[in-house]
């Protein structure tokens, strides 16, 4: 057998992961973590706070939590049931930057938690960072038709 | 001949063998079974690598004391394991001063270990020997997947490295455990580049070996009471059947692995079983040495299978070769 043949035997033959069951769950537990994010979104204004704050405040709030989580050893038993539900909202982004703080702290706090808190989550700034520079550029020269 | 069976003609000793385990494995079906284990995983010491050093030292004192032998005894030590420079098991042995050989076969290392341990004692360059090898969960993922508490979801044929060290010492006589022959492995590349399938990485470096075993001995599977891989697990072990059954070669009657061995699967949350260095040393030394010495296995092939796996060649593009080195004991 040669190496492409084997190779899709070895994808024909591996047990697939069940997507219908990992979709839903991503849907309950995602959809779950926007719900309470809306319910949070509306205490802070209820208790006075603008708009635009409270939408920040709730990133904040869910920044915490996820970081929280991870730090308790929490978060990857939801994520490994949510997956999807729980790694797309902010909450993903938190465990993609804090579980590597912790498995790097041993080396120290610089050149391992320090330098090692992005390697996950590096490209997603690098990248998020390049884009939005892009979009500066083509917001100050066509500025109306580019506002979101 | 090039690639053929070396006939081991005055039979090395698997004198003693000592294992120690974590808490997953200590739970297994086989957890009574070995040597001693610690509910923290981290083995009373401050880092994942320092632990799986702990595990060694341990293992290594106990297949000592098992065995009656003086440290100063031991002519060479062979020890590997998952880590950079193979630092597990060189901190782990520091402290026994035993003139020593790092060895790395990723999860091939105790067959590695024992095929160059039996060749020495055989020609009797060496006279009582340890291999020894571990691997540790925690340890391992993060140096080769993700960090520990990344949430992330593994696919049905991902395995869980085991956290375990084993060692074995042997020497020219002092028991009926003995190595008749080895086969060194081949490296086989099969292209695959799933690092969440390492059993199907593996399996045609089984296959190739085992073939070669039985075309060139004339012996058939059926001689055997065991043929027992290392940690293919439930994906890798189903793929080297079809492989081999291919070649000609009927592997359905006594062929196990210890990756399937070490975990209840209907129990535990390890997907297709286990992998790692400490995987094979734990089951063989564990549960396969004392069946050997109750004679309830006479006769057996262990073949350790280890996927090259690094994560630096395979995000540049390449595959992950495998190999699998074979070592016929008889008990």
């Amino acid at each position: 057998m040669n190496k492409e043949n084997y190779k899709k035997y070895v994808s024909m033959r591996a047990e697939k992961s069940p997507v219908f069951k990992n979709c839903l769950f991503a849907f309950l537990i995602g959809g779950a973590i926007c719900s309470f994010s809306q319910l949070l979104c509306d205490l802070y204004v209820l208790l006075g706070i603008p708009n635009d704050a409270a939408s920040i405040l709730v990133s904040v709030t869910l920044i915490f939590i996820a970081g929280l989580l991870t730090g308790i050893g929490t978060f990857d038993k939801i994520a490994k049931v949510g997956g999807a539900g729980t790694l797309v909202p902010i909450t993903g982004f938190a465990n993609a930057v804090v579980s590597p703080a912790i498995d790097n702290k041993a080396e120290g706090f610089v050149l391992g938690l320090g330098s090692k808190m992005f390697i996950i989550a590096g490209p997603v700034l690098v990248y998020g960072t390049v884009a939005s520079a892009i979009y500066g550029v083509f917001y100050y020269f066509w500025g109306g038709a580019f506002s979101l | 001949m090039n690639g053929g069976i070396i006939h081991l003609y005055n039979e090395p000793r698997i004198i003693s063998s000592a294992c120690v385990v974590g808490n997953e494995e200590h739970i297994g079906p086989l957890g009574d079974l070995f040597d001693g284990y610690s509910s923290d995983p981290r083995f009373g010491m401050k880092t994942w690598e320092s632990a799986e050093s702990e595990m060694q030292r341990r293992a290594f004192l106990y297949a000592l004391k098992k065995g009656s032998v003086k440290c100063e005894d031991i002519s060479a030590v062979f020890a590997g394991d998952l880590q950079n420079q193979c630092v597990a098991s060189t901190y782990g042995l520091l402290p026994y001063n035993a003139p020593y050989i790092g060895l790395y076969g990723a999860c091939s290392t105790l067959a590695e270990g024992l095929v160059l341990s039996s060749m020495l004692i055989d020609s009797k360059k060496l006279c009582t020997v340890a291999v020894s090898a571990s691997s540790h969960f925690c340890a391992a993922e993060r140096q080769f997947r993700f960090p520990l508490e990344y949430g992330s979801q593994r696919p049905p044929t991902a395995q869980r490295t085991v956290t375990a060290a084993g060692t074995f010492i042997l020497s020219q006589s002092g028991a009926d455990i003995r190595i008749c022959d080895v086969l060194i492995g081949r490296i086989c590349d099969s292209g695959i580049s799933d690092i969440s399938n390492m059993g199907a990485a593996m399996a045609p470096a089984a296959a190739d070996t085992l073939c070669r075993y039985f075309a060139q001995s004339q012996k058939r599977p059926s001689d055997f009471d065991l043929i027992l891989t290392g940690d293919l697990g439930y994906e890798g072990i189903k793929i080297l059947k079809d492989l081999c059954f291919a070649k000609g070669l009927d592997l359905s009657g006594n062929l196990n692995d210890c990756g399937l061995l070490i975990y209840s699967a209907s129990e535990q949350d390890v997907h297709a079983g286990g992998s790692g260095c400490g995987c094979s040393a734990a089951v063989m030394s564990g549960y396969i040495m004392k069946r050997l010495k109750d004679k309830t296995l006479k006769n057996i092939l262990l073949m350790c299978t280890g996927a090259m796996m690094s994560p630096t060649s395979l995000l540049q593009g390449q595959s992950i070769p495998s190999i699998a080195h074979l070592v016929h004991i008889r008990g």
